[in-house]
Order: structure tokens, then C-alpha cells, then sequence
């Protein structure tokens, strides 16, 4: 190419500065709104400054019992995450070699990706029922139902999660190097020592990746919780039954409150990541060393 | 879950596989590991959603009353759907025009989000040299992704309101004298909002295919002397194809599901076919519901065999 820079390099990169701008400005509109004075509204200019609208959410005095929503929410993230990272990496190494259902597999993971949620939604919404009646129908008169966070919930977001999983453990053993394997192997490991000891060790940055995507998915996730979770609200369907009657800034309050948590998981993750890589970085080789 | 796995893949070993750590690795068979390790995500897909799937199909033909679902078999989940649509011909009915309205919303977004989502990417893949630079600059984009969508919906609501910043700004500087309305629980804000929530579906596929363009072959048609342009049309877009295609078919399939961003930014006042599906299940008509999702459905999977067919995604990821 050209020396120097082209013009199209400064029109891309004004173009790219407003997307970020896009991305961000909004948000950070509402997380400076929350912190409205007590007789704030829901736009600017700002009413005074203060946590009044935070405070309130905190003493479930507002619409929405937060504390209980919150404990869900977090509750189910956190199964998820787990059940994410251990059934995508499992399934990440099976597909290192050829086995009968594989093209099955993967085929469910993108069609559960692409499927739009609501109908997946709806499904398992139908499936549990169908459950329940049968249930009532056979053994229990009284049953009431087996939908709930743990049971529909759970499964609605790992059609979600598990995808992104299996993705992600695609592109890890993509650039996986199986000598390092051979070589454990060669020096009297077992599978399971060669595993824990050079496999995970070697990918852990990226499956602390696949943790982050769990939970953050399912701590933000709405359309397939509408319709399959049962009884109970999770926090963004709170906040979504709240967009609809919303007249003070304490809507924003809550999302900012989401933000907070969405954010501090993020850099946990990402800063785990990092000190992962810089310590493999570190310690990672230890060629020329000897073993006396 | 895992001894359920076990005794589908090979009933009656289960005995023996308490053991055979302690044995010599060998005594499991390759094809064994491999029911073992994909078993369980397998039964997930199975449980929740292969299964949920089969379920939505055959409900969509049972019939229902106000209280419950009765497992007839009937059509009235598909009849009460085009209700009248034959005797408004050559009019459409209001499932038509829902679909219509759907398609041309998922048709605007699509759009934006591939010219926007291509530019950034190209911007990213190609004009950002340092590997720190463009891991930092992706990252930037990925952020919000992990936040909640609602949230994101919501922040327009103080920009484009009736005395939002926009609003204010220009009734301020005169360019109008009343507040615009049609800034907010509109179509406008509809697209505004899909496209603020899912560019980044499109900007991670297509720089994906963009890093993996050896550079030679771009400054090989700078040196055959093709224009800017020429590069962009004959080179770089047929090379990008196959993330365009993923990231199209992402934002399609989204969209044409969506109901969440349409019912808060349109007010709850845009039908489209996700929202039919939700208003039909809190009126307890699951079978018209079930109907709906089979119908909508067989159009996403019609979108997505046309665009498979100019790539094939297996072999790109």
C-alpha cells in the first residue's frame, strides 16, 4: 500500500469514533440520570445531584422487590456459568476427534443460536406444561408445576449459553498445538494427567472467557426467561415490567445497579485473563532449564 | 445427568467405569470419551430445545379454549391466525400486514447494521496496525454487548423524548419550533435501537473473515492497478463474504424474532411477529401462539437456506 496513512484511514477512523460515541453515549446518559436529585425526572437537566434513586432500590421501598430479583438473578448466572464452562469444555474435546453425533451437535448449537428466542421460549414454556398435566393427569392431583429457575429457567439460558460455549472452545483448540499433548503422553500421563496439567492450564484464559459469557448472558438474558421461567422475575424482566409504567428515574437506578454487576464481572474476568496470560508468559517455558 | 448419559451410550457398563481410573487408561473405548464428554450438552439441546421444538409444532395443531389446551387435533391455531384474510383480498389482513411490517423493519436494520458493521470491521481489520490497538478498540465494542439489552433500550428514552437532549437541542438552536414526535416509540427508534443492540453481531463475523485476507493480495491489486473501490468490490467484499453472510443471518433471525426492543421502542404500538406470539400466550391461546412460532419459523429457515447457499458457514468457523 501507500505510504503514510490513506484518507480513507481518517474518514474510517471519524466514522468508527462515532460508533463508540453510539455505543457508549446513550448509557452513560442513564447512569449519570440515576444519580438524579430526589425531584428528578426521567431526562435532563439534571435535578440536583444525589444516590436517593439507588438508596431507594436498596430499601424495597420501589416498585420492584430488587433484593429477591437480585439473589435469582445472580443465583442463576452463577449455575450457569458453571454448567456453561464444564459442558462446553467437555464437549470442546470431543470434538478433537471424530465421533458419531458430532455434526448433530454442533447443528443444535447453531440452530439453538439462530432459532429466535420467543420460539424457544414458548417450546420449553409448552414442553413443562405438557409436564405438569401429565403429572396431574397420572400421579398427582395436586401438583402444581415443575417449571421454575432452576428447572425451565436454567435450560432456557443454556440453549443460550452452551452455543457461545462450544464456539469459543472451537477457536481455542483451533490454534491448539496436540504436540504438547504427545509429549505428556510420551513422558507416561495419563488422560487425565495431561489434561489437568497441560491441557487446562494452556486454554484456562479462554475458559475463564467461556465463564464470563455464561454469566453475563444469563444475567442479562430476557427473551428466552419470558416465557420459561416460571413464577418468579428475574431481574431484567423486572426491569422490563418496569419500562412500561415508568415515571421516575429510579428505572434507571436499576439499570445502572444491572451495569455495576454486568461491569464488575467483566474486569474480574478480564483481569483474571490477563494475569493468567502474563503469568504463562512468565513461567510458561521452561526450555533450556533442565530437570536437575 | 452424567448416569443417564452413561446408561444410554452403553448400558450395563457402569460398573465398570468406577474402575477404570485405576486400570489402564485403554479399558475406555475412544467413542466412549466422546459420548462422555459431548453426552451432556447434547441432552441439554435435547431436553430444551429439540424437544421444545417438536412440542411447539405439534401444539400449534391442538385445539384450545379460554381455560386450556386440549390435545385435538384441529386447525384453528393457523385459522384464527389469518382470520378474514381471504375476504379482504385484495387487501391485507392484519397478519399480513404484521409480517410485512416485521420483514421491512428486519429489512432497514439489516442494512445499517452491514454498512455500519462493514465499516468498522474494515476500519479494525485493516487500518489498525498494532495488535494491542485492535484487541483494545474490539474490546471497546464488545462491552456493551454484555449489557442488558433493556438498559440499552431505555438510555434512548432520556435523548429522544419529548424534552429529550435532541429535542431541546434543536428546538434551541431553532432549526424547529415544537418538539419532534415521531423521535421516540416509532419505527425510528425501533431501527435505532435494533441497530444500536446487534451491530456488534455483524462486526465480529465480518472482521473475522477480514483478519484472516493475506495483505499481499490487496497490495497485489493496488500494483495491477485497480482503484480503491475496485480493490474493495473485487477483492476485499468477496473475501469477506462468509462473515457477512453469518452476520446476516444473526441480525436477520434476531430481528424477525424480536419483541422485547419493538414493544419498549414502539411503545408497545408496532406488531410484528414476535409480539403476536407473546400476546397470544398471555391471552393463554397456545396453540395460536404455537401456530405463529411455526410460521415464523418456516420464514427464518427460508432466510437462512437462501443465504446458506452462498456460503458454507461449518467450514468458516
Amino acid at each position: 500500500m501507500k505510504e503514510g496513512r490513506p484518507r480513507s484511514f481518517y474518514v474510517l477512523a471519524i466514522f468508527f469514533a462515532a460508533y463508540v460515541l453510539f455505543l457508549y453515549g446513550p448509557m452513560i446518559a442513564i447512569y449519570v440520570l440515576s444519580f438524579q436529585g430526589p425531584q428528578g425526572g426521567l431526562t435532563f437537566p439534571m435535578n440536583g445531584v444525589s444516590t436517593f434513586w439507588i438508596a431507594k432500590l436498596f430499601q424495597g421501598t420501589g416498585i420492584v422487590d430488587l433484593g429477591a430479583a437480585f439473589r435469582r438473578s445472580l443465583l442463576l448466572g452463577i449455575i450457569v456459568m458453571i454448567v456453561t464452562v464444564v459442558l462446553s469444555v467437555a464437549a470442546g474435546m470431543a470434538f478433537r476427534r471424530k465421533f458419531k453425533a458430532q455434526s448433530i451437535l454442533f447443528y443444535s448449537a447453531i440452530a439453538s443460536l439462530i432459532v429466535p428466542s420467543i420460539i424457544t421460549s414458548l417450546g420449553i414454556s409448552l414442553e413443562f406444561r405438557i409436564i405438569d398435566d401429565l403429572i396431574k393427569a397420572h400421579w398427582n392431583e395436586n401438583f402444581e408445576t415443575s417449571m421454575g429457575l432452576l428447572t425451565s429457567g436454567l435450560g432456557a439460558h443454556l440453549t443460550w449459553t452452551l452455543p457461545f460455549g462450544l464456539l469459543i472452545m472451537f477457536a481455542i483448540f483451533n490454534r491448539f498445538d496436540p504436540r504438547l499433548e504427545e509429549a505428556a503422553r510420551d513422558l507416561g500421563a495419563t488422560p487425565w494427567q495431561t489434561f489437568r496439567h497441560v491441557v487446562l492450564p494452556i486454554i484456562l484464559p479462554s475458559v475463564i472467557g467461556i465463564g464470563l459469557f455464561g454469566f453475563t448472558l444469563s444475567w442479562d438474558e430476557l427473551a428466552r426467561s419470558s416465557q420459561a421461567i416460571g413464577a418468579v422475575n428475574t431481574l431484567p424482566l423486572d426491569l422490563q415490567g418496569l419500562t412500561t409504567t415508568v415515571t421516575n428515574p429510579d428505572i434507571y437506578a436499576l439499570g445502572t445497579v444491572i451495569s455495576a454487576v454486568s461491569f464488575t464481572v467483566i474486569t474480574l474476568a478480564l483481569g483474571t485473563i490477563h494475569m493468567l496470560n502474563k503469568r504463562q508468559a512468565a513461567k510458561g517455558s521452561d526450555a533450556g532449564k533442565g530437570l536437575v | 445427568m452424567s448416569e443417564e448419559v452413561l446408561q444410554q451410550a452403553t448400558p450395563g457398563l457402569i460398573p465398570g467405569s468406577g474402575t477404570a481410573r485405576a486400570a489402564k487408561p485403554t479399558r475406555l473405548s475412544p467413542s466412549f470419551i466422546s459420548w462422555l464428554q459431548a453426552g451432556p450438552m447434547m441432552l441439554v439441546f435435547l431436553a430444551f430445545f429439540l424437544i421444545p421444538l417438536v412440542f411447539v409444532v405439534i401444539v400449534s395443531f391442538w385445539d384450545y379454549n379460554e381455560y386450556q389446551l386440549l390435545p385435538a387435533f384441529s386447525g384453528r391455531g393457523y385459522t384464527d391466525t389469518f382470520e378474514g384474510c381471504i375476504a379482504q383480498l385484495p387487501d391485507l389482513c392484519t397478519i399480513g400486514k404484521t409480517y410485512l411490517m416485521t420483514l421491512k423493519l428486519c429489512f432497514m436494520v439489516w442494512a445499517i447494521t452491514l454498512f455500519v458493521g462493514f465499516c468498522v470491521a474494515y476500519f479494525l481489520a485493516f487500518h489498525v496496525k498494532s495488535k494491542t490497538w485492535q484487541m483494545g478498540l474490539s474490546l471497546l465494542c464488545t462491552i456493551p454487548f454484555w449489557t442488558s439489552n433493556v438498559i440499552r433500550m431505555i438510555a434512548w428514552i432520556p435523548l429522544l423524548g419529548r424534552n429529550g437532549l435532541v429535542n431541546s437541542g434543536l428546538v434551541k438552536t431553532g432549526l424547529i419550533n415544537h418538539p419532534l414526535e415521531w423521535l421516540l416509540f416509532s419505527e425510528f427508534s425501533v431501527v435505532l435501537a435494533l441497530v444500536h443492540l446487534f451491530t456488534f453481531f455483524m462486526v465480529v463475523p465480518i472482521f473475522n473473515s477480514m483478519v484472516r485476507i493475506d495483505k499481499s493480495l490487496i497490495e497485489a491489486a493496488y500494483d495491477a492497478g485497480a482503484t480503491g473501490f475496485q480493490t474493495l468490490v473485487n477483492v476485499v467484499i468477496p473475501l469477506a463474504k462468509p462473515g457477512i453472510v453469518i452476520g446476516s443471518i444473526f441480525v436477520i433471525t434476531i430481528v424477525m424474532g424480536d419483541f422485547i426492543t419493538i414493544g419498549v421502542m414502539g411503545g408497545q404500538q408496532i406488531a410484528a411477529a414476535g409480539k403476536i406470539i407473546e400476546t397470544r400466550v398471555n391471552a393463554l391461546q397456545f396453540p395460536a401462539a404455537a401456530a405463529n412460532a411455526v410460521i415464523l419459523l418456516a420464514i427464518t429457515f427460508l432466510i437462512i437456506t437462501m443465504m446458506s447457499r452462498i456460503v458454507d458457514i461449518k467450514k468458516e468457523l
